[in-house]
């Protein structure tokens, strides 16, 4: 059974790769296969942990389920063109608790403590700390502040960029490079990570070619 | 017969290099399935030649390392596995690392999953890789699985109060409130340390934002190198340190053996992966500057003409 799965992993994986060289049928089948597996796993996943586990095995202790349970209903009524517009509530009621859900933490944790990490005294590892920053912190701490307020110029489009306040938005470009540049790099470490997974498999699991 | 492997694949890649970059500065254009091909060789190669690098921890990674290191033993330590089959091989390793890293330094895990798919990788993970190397380890005393929740960023907004409310059994249907690790374990906020490995939504950011700033509970996260830099910016006062793709799991693992060689002969997958990823590196680089090459001749011969 174990020999079968391989095998078919084997299939999908060469399948899939085999779009590097052109679009073709086993590409496209392999794609397909893909999508449905993919779509009956999440169905099969979602109907086990959230409509029974949470909401059929909790509905006794926590009548608040109901709520829920009948806006879930509501937002299938899209599938009756004539009374449609009722799925606009649930998703209202989504995107509006999404939103609060997230406002407080993320002011809290993506702007407050950001710009309190980033207005830093050059010279000390933190506030009240007196001067004990060694040079490798001090130059840290003004690449973050040249940074920051550079790429914030940059951003700035009420004043025309020319003259000084041009160049300190091209030096806001360059980091902006940079930033681009360290992104693509981990990209790509990503991505052949990847490929590395695949192959690794390809030569040790299925044509057993890698002596462990 | 591994080093003469090595060097055939390296005089086989460079060559082919040099030949590409000769022909670049006639100003030959490069076939994007030649770009391919020789990706796949700089990824084959080193896999069936294992070419490996020597790796030493960054303090990014160290600083992970050290608070695993100097907790004191019988601290309690949560795991998220928050990955999918797709984000595995970067992201497994480091997992398997620091599980490995904790056990033996006598912590308490408790292993869980904000992702559906989580939850069989780290069963794999615990059947496969970690728990072998530890068989005195007992479930429920030393470790315990308490698997997948749905309700993504809903999951560590609920534990970081009561995780019982959000949990009240492990995978095994065994009542958390009978389980010794729990016994002084209320809420995430009485956890010594949390570390999250994905890169993802619901992952390490939300474990950041809904339990790490709020509770005040130290947090390290594991993630796939493409979100990395995104983790960046919450260095150092909101996670104390990244491991940021294959190569922090390589480091991590590198200072995992220096300080405890009794992993020494411990499965590297990180390690072994930097190989591969250098000479990839490489070759993209070589390619960079060829595709350079050729444009800048392109442009020249355009503006004589």
């Amino acid at each position: 059974m174990e020999h079968f799965a391989i095998w078919i992993a084997a299939f999908l994986t060469l399948g899939i790769v085999s779009f590097l060289y052109k679009d073709n049928a086993w590409y496209k089948l392999c794609e397909a296969i893909f999508v449905g597996i993919s779509a009956g796993y999440w169905f099969v996943v979602l109907f086990w942990d959230n409509l029974h586990g949470k909401f059929w095995m909790g509905k006794g202790e926590d009548p608040m389920l109901y709520v829920g349970a009948i806006l879930g209903i509501l937002m299938l009524m899209r599938l009756i063109p004539k009374i449609g517009w009722i799925s606009r509530w649930p998703l209202a009621f989504i995107v509006g608790a999404t939103a609060g859900f997230y406002l407080i933490n993320y002011f809290s944790s993506d702007v407050m403590s950001q710009v309190g990490s980033t207005v830093m005294p050059f010279f000390s590892t933190g506030y009240g700390s007196g001067v004990n920053a060694s040079l490798y912190d001090i130059i840290g701490n003004i690449v973050v502040a040249v940074g920051t307020f550079t790429g914030l110029v940059y951003f700035y489009f009420s004043k025309e960029h020319k003259g000084a306040f041009g160049a300190t938005a091209k030096v806001g470009i360059f980091f902006l490079m940079v930033t681009f540049g360290a992104s693509f790099g981990y990209t790509v470490m990503s991505r052949m990570s990847l490929l590395i997974g695949r192959v690794d498999f390809l030569f040790g699991d299925f044509l057993g070619m890698i002596v462990q | 017969m591994d080093n003469i492997g090595v060097i055939i694949s390296l005089i086989l890649i460079f060559g082919g290099l040099v030949a590409l970059f000769y022909g670049s500065l006639k100003g030959r254009e490069v076939d994007r399935r030649i770009i391919f091909l020789f990706i796949f060789l700089a990824v084959a190669a080193p896999i069936l030649f294992p070419m490996t690098f020597e790796e030493k921890a960054t303090q990014v990674v160290k600083s992970v390392f050290d608070k695993v290191e100097n907790l004191p033993e019988g601290s309690t330590v949560l795991l998220s596995f928050d990955f999918d089959p797709a984000m595995a091989p970067e992201v497994q390793p480091m997992a398997n690392a620091i599980s490995r890293h904790c056990l033996e330094k006598g912590h308490k895990i408790i292993f869980m999953s904000l992702w559906a798919t989580g939850q069989a990788l780290l069963s794999q993970s615990l059947s496969e890789s970690i728990l072998p190397g530890f068989p005195e380890k007992q479930n429920l005393v030393d470790y315990v699985s308490i698997g997948y929740k749905a309700g993504n960023e809903g999951v560590p907004n609920v534990i970081i109060t009561d995780i019982q409310k959000m949990f009240p059994t492990d995978v095994n249907s065994v009542p958390l409130d009978s389980i010794p690790i729990f016994d002084n374990i209320e809420s995430c906020k009485d956890l010594d340390f949390i570390v999250s490995f994905g890169g993802g939504k619901p992952g390490p950011k939300e474990w950041i934002l809904f339990v790490g700033d709020p509770g005040g509970v130290p947090i390290g996260v594991g993630v796939a190198a493409v979100v990395a830099p995104q983790m960046y910016p919450y260095l150092p006062d909101q996670v104390i340190g990244i491991l940021g793709g294959v190569k922090g799991a390589a480091e991590y693992e590198s200072e995992l053996i220096r300080v405890h060689p009794k992993f020494a002969d411990m499965d590297t997958p990180g390690l072994l992966m930097m190989g591969p990823q250098t000479l990839a590196h490489v070759v993209i680089m070589a390619f960079i500057v060829i595709g350079n090459v050729v444009f800048f001749r392109g442009r020249r011969r355009e503006k004589k003409e």
